[in-house]
């Protein structure tokens, strides 16, 4: 099965273990993952902010390539580049004229072909069907599951999920043994690209949400987006310090959760690139683990 | 040469058209004089055989006017008037009546300015067309053939 | 041949300044069929009217045209003074040289031509007139209330006191509606039962009002004056002339714990129920859905302990057939379950309500007798916010209108608590203040000035718990877009006002109109805002669209005023210009072909299917019969008809193809 990859700048600079924790479930799972031949930038938050032609144009040249290179669906793990070639396909298919535009300035022809998936639709659709037979060693802790603010909104566009509460990505640590706790700030924002340019911000946006994930007894943040992962982990001084304590849970990745479930080792799943040494206690397994049901008043689906 | 006064018929509903064209005489608004009223209840009365009729007796041109839509006094009937003119009017195109003489309007009984624009507006593009011959011509000869019995 | 009278107004100046009327006066006299033309200074006067009286008797008049102003003017004077002259009244017409000629058109020899064009119209068409008479239809003097709230008690009430017989239909066991759940009334703060329980007792013991409680409309058939409507009377299990009402059973039914609606869901009631201690009638039904002896077939306790033997398990529901002559829909409205915003937790964390609910904890016979407590744990809250707009105004998510009496209901809130919890500090979370009605602004300003209640421009985000407090994360917008939070003990929310469950099915079968949001719609939404477009049916209160109780009572009462104006004559008289279908002699019968088309597209249901039967009782022709008393001439039929069977009456075909052939030929 072969899919086709997008890793994107922090997939291939600072986040390297969400790389490899992808690519080694996804061969686990028998899922070769292709990367997109010549890629480009996304354009991330930058372009969008700059000039609306080149923040559909470069999108738009990934999205060109995958459909010649004849990848039609692509596994994009990062939130942000996700949501901008998302966006960049709804534009593209709604609007003919702006689709003629920007074929022109990219100098390639896309015909809408592609299917994009955020790492959770990936892990819904390659691994969860089989996860339960391939799991040797439950992930039996107390997580707070986190989705940042790309991963489910716009809600119209993206047809992922719920933006109030969203269940996904706790549905997957479920799936692999392990207990989602219910916290209240699941999409808040982490401090996001403030991160050089404001530290204290982050420390104070990171910093409340670590807050509640703590009070409510969380072992660790599960993430899947490598900017939230790098405002909780790489800037945890800044968080301790907003917060007047120290804080030893890790953050994790969804792809090394599903890792370590399936056996990989912690050096197989990235675990030496943290800041934030990871370390998570064993707990005594017992027969009945109860799990914690969110009461759920709406429903998952899109209206 | 006199000028060419075009003869304007206008089918008008009662609530809203009628009311607005009083409203434009209480408001003193002068318009040109060409245009006759002939009163309905409803636009939807307005049978579209009866605009023949006028261009058959020599109208140059007609208006027909009624409530803007969901405003009806008798809820509908401006819808089905609409809908009349829809096919109708691609009906006499296609039989090469002109029909840039036919103007279907939304007057309501508050839009007094309005009425005396349509009047005027509808009066300068009837006149533009001069007077309109083919249609009663083509009409007066067939009563001609007619069987006079029929008076 | 005929002989018309054509009396031109001077209308003082208003004609004669810029029209000729003595040479419109003198054309028109020489028209074929014209007895008498002249002119006179102001026709509309005592003189003028009696110079037309007259004229009639001596000219034998058989048509009259006044021209002078609009008909939408003085129509009915010259009509009543040709009734009076001896000339059926129909047979008088009005041509407009004023308002559409003189006082549109400078003085021109033009001008006065088109008002002679005018004139030899209206003549021509006169010429075609029949004498007409009015519709008589005979009317049931009795009238439906559907629904028992504020509205429904008032209109009853009012069309009772009135003299008529009034049969109230409400489908919960009690009337009463949302006023009776509510704790004090705003602005007056009165206390909501105890200005409505009188009126209540006093629906159910008035002699002209029959009051059918636990009972729903099943159909409805014919028209204005002459409604048969089928109601159906839902099984109470109960034999009600033997039930005392003493309320021995609620006490010893044992299944107890069923979600109480009148509470709005935070407390229980029994199976066998009275929905609160003043229901009006204050007698109990059985939950069928929920009784053990209905689900199970076991206990049957309510029955062994009742001393009179009341109940009746094997009861079923009974169709009931009422003639009225008028209806007046009050059937009130809904509060929409907040649980489409999941940010704001309703439904997940117990200490988020809505308004109603917490009407019912102020309220001193509700859950918590009147002590403000909270759902969870039963403290009494330090901290409340209220949140305003909580689905009203959000086209995103919510409802896009207004629900009118939130704003108020909020600020009442807000000073019940107050006033109940001394310590407390309610807080307001809101986008505008509406508070339009009389000592409304007033009142706000009670809450904001005397009872401390913090009001805050912005919208809620999220209202999360934690550590048993409900955090509301929000904004405010006076002070630059600051970030609040506040850690409240409950959050209220008001909620949006909707339709009420089933508008659109009875609507249907009223065959009254309603708008996108199920509310029933008004005939014309400034000048008639109690009729329907449906005859006879006539509407109060909320069921209309989101209103307070001052303008449902005064909703009511309108509707009853309109009722009562139906009944105040033995017959509906109504103006005869409709349309008929033509009939001639067998065998040809008319020449309707029956395709009905006209039934289709008439707005007022007016038409029906007549059917012409041989002697032996076989159907030959199934003919198109336009209803008098329905038919409002809007002629839609008329123009429609592909045989041309239909005509209307004072816009015949012949006199308005006369008028077209008229208008354009000198």
């Amino acid at each position: 099965m072969k899919l086709g990859f997008y890793p994107g700048c922090s997939l291939k600079g600072g986040s390297p273990e969400y790389r490899i924790s992808t690519f080694n479930v996804a061969e686990k799972f028998g899922v070769e993952l292709v990367e997109i031949p010549d890629w480009n930038c996304c354009g991330a938050t930058a372009a969008h902010n700059m000039d609306k032609e080149l923040s559909l144009s470069l999108p738009g040249r990934i999205l060109a390539l995958a459909e010649a290179a004849g990848l039609n669906e692509i596994v994009v793990p990062c939130a942000a580049c996700y949501s901008r070639l998302t966006v960049t396909n709804h534009e593209l298919a709604e609007d003919t004229q702006l689709r003629e535009n920007i074929s022109t300035i990219i100098g390639m022809k896309y015909e809408g072909n592609v299917k994009i998936l955020n790492i959770i639709q990936f892990l819904d659709k390659y691994v969860l069907p089989h996860v339960e037979e391939k799991v040797v060693k439950k992930f039996n802790h107390d997580v707070a599951c986190y989705y940042g603010c790309l991963l489910v909104r716009p809600h119209n566009i993206l047809k992922f999920d719920r933006e109030e509460n969203p269940q996904t990505m706790d549905n997957v640590i479920t799936k692999i043994g392990g207990n989602p706790i219910d916290w209240a700030f699941k999409t808040e924002c982490c401090g996001a690209g403030l991160s050089v340019s404001r530290t204290d911000l982050v420390g104070k946006l990171s910093g409340k949400l670590m807050i509640d994930a703590l009070d409510r007894g969380a072992e660790a943040i599960i993430v899947a987006c490598p900017m939230c992962h790098s405002n909780l982990d790489m800037r945890r001084s800044a968080i301790n310090k907003y917060m007047n304590r120290e804080s030893e849970i890790p953050v994790i990745y969804i792809t090394q959760a599903v890792g370590l479930a399936i056996g990989l080792s912690e050096k197989e799943v990235g675990f030496q690139y943290h800041m934030v040494k990871v370390k998570l206690k064993e707990k005594p397994i017992t027969e009945n683990l109860v799990v914690k049901k969110v009461v759920q008043t709406e429903p998952t689906e899109e209206k | 040469m006199a000028e060419f006064e075009p003869k304007i018929v206008a089918f008008v509903c009662n609530w809203c058209t009628y009311a607005g064209a009083d409203l434009t005489g209480t408001s003193r608004i002068k318009y040109a004089a060409n245009v006759k009223i002939i009163r309905f209840p409803c636009t939807g009365r307005i049978d579209f055989m009866l605009l023949l009729k006028a261009f058959a007796n020599g109208a140059d041109g007609i208006i027909v006017s009624g409530c803007h839509p969901n405003d009806c006094h008798y809820t509908y009937g401006n819808f089905h008037a609409r809908r009349r003119w829809m096919i109708f009017r691609k009906l006499i195109d296609f039989a090469g009546i002109d029909i840039n003489r036919i103007s279907f309007n939304w007057v309501s009984a508050a839009e007094g300015a309005r009425w005396a624009e349509v009047v005027n507006t509808t009066v300068e593009t009837v006149r533009k067309l001069g007077p309109y011959e083919n249609y009663k011509q083509v009409a007066l000869s067939i009563y001609d053939q007619e069987d006079k019995t029929h008076e | 041949m005929s002989k018309i009278g054509v009396f031109v107004c001077h209308c003082g100046e208003n004609i004669s300044a810029t029209v000729d009327c003595e040479k419109v006066a003198e054309t028109i006299s020489k028209l074929p069929g014209v007895a008498l033309s002249m002119d006179y200074k102001y026709m509309c006067s005592d003189p003028g009217q009696t110079i037309i009286k007259e004229a009639i008797k001596e000219h034998n008049l058989d048509g009259v045209v006044v021209a002078a102003c609009s008909p939408r003017m003085h129509e009915p004077t010259f009509r009543k003074a040709c009734a009076e002259g001896g000339l059926n009244q129909y047979l008088c017409e009005m041509a407009n040289i004023r308002e559409h000629c003189s006082w549109v058109h400078p003085r021109e020899n033009s001008t006065t031509e088109k008002a002679i064009d005018i004139v030899r119209t209206m003549v021509e068409k006169v010429k075609r007139n029949a004498p007409l008479e009015s519709i008589k239809v005979p009317v049931t003097k009795k009238a439906m209330v559907i629904g028992g709230g504020v509205a429904g008690i008032q209109a009853a009430l009012d069309i009772a006191n009135a003299g008529h017989k009034v049969v109230m239909i409400e489908r919960d066991p009690s009337i009463g509606g949302h006023m009776s759940q509510l704790s004090e009334t705003f602005p007056t703060l009165d206390c909501s039962q105890c200005i409505l329980t009188p009126r209540m007792v006093e629906v159910a013991q008035h002699p002209n009002i029959t009051l059918i409680s636990y009972a729903e409309v099943e159909s409805l058939e014919g028209f204005i004056g002459n409604f048969k409507v089928k109601v159906r009377k839902k099984s109470k299990s109960l034999d009600e002339k033997l039930c005392t009402g003493c309320g021995l059973c609620t006490t010893k039914c044992p299944n107890k714990k069923i979600p109480n609606e009148f509470e709005r869901g935070l407390g229980f009631r029994p199976a066998i129920y009275v929905p609160f201690p003043q229901a009006v009638p204050n007698k109990p039904v059985i939950d069928k859905k929920n009784c053990t002896y209905y689900t199970k077939g076991k206990c049957r306790i309510c029955e062994k302990v009742c001393p009179t033997g009341a109940i009746r398990f094997d009861q079923p529901d009974e169709i009931v057939d009422i003639e009225v002559g008028a209806i007046v829909l009050c059937t009130g409205f809904d509060v929409k379950k907040p649980d489409f915003f999941p940010e704001y937790g309703y439904g997940k964390y117990k200490d988020v309500i809505d308004g109603l609910q917490f009407e019912r904890l102020a309220s001193a016979s509700g859950p918590t007798q009147g002590v403000i407590r909270r759902p969870s744990d039963g403290e009494i809250p330090k901290k409340v916010v209220f949140i305003a707009c909580a689905g009203s105004r959000d086209p995103a998510k919510g409802i896009e209108y207004c629900s009118k009496i939130c704003c108020m209901y909020t600020a009442k809130h807000a000073m019940l608590y107050k006033h109940k919890v001394h310590e407390g500090t309610p807080y307001v979370f809101y986008m505008d203040i509406r508070a339009g009605g009389k000592m409304y602004e007033e009142f706000v300003r009670r809450a904001i000035v005397e009872d401390e209640t913090q009001y805050i421009r912005g919208r809620v985000s999220t209202v999360y718990e934690k550590n048993g407090k409900l955090i509301v994360k929000g904004v405010d917008t006076l002070m630059n877009g600051r970030l609040v939070e506040i850690e409240a003990d409950l959050v209220v929310l008001a909620t949006a006002g909707v339709a009420n469950d089933g508008a659109e099915d009875l609507a249907q079968k009223l065959h009254v109109s309603y708008d996108s949001y199920k509310f029933f719609a008004e005939a014309h939404p400034k000048l008639k805002p109690v009729e329907t477009n449906t005859a006879g049916i006539f509407l109060a209160g909320a069921c209309q669209a989101p209103k307070d109780i001052p303008e449902s009572v005064a909703a009511a009462s309108g509707a009853a005023v309109k009722v009562c104006g139906l009944f105040a004559n033995n017959e509906l008289t109504r103006e005869p210009l409709i349309a008929i279908v033509n009939r001639e002699a067998p065998p040809l019968y008319s020449n309707c072909v029956g395709c009905f088309m006209c039934q289709t597209v008439c707005p007022y249901q007016a038409i029906e299917r007549e059917e012409v039967k041989d002697r032996s009782g076989k159907v030959i022709k199934t003919l198109a019969y336009i209803n008098p008393g329905l038919c409002q001439g809007c002629g839609t039929c008329v123009a429609l008809c592909r045989s041309k069977s239909i005509d209307l009456l004072g816009y015949t075909n012949d006199q308005v193809y006369t008028e077209v052939m008229a208008l354009l030929n000198d």
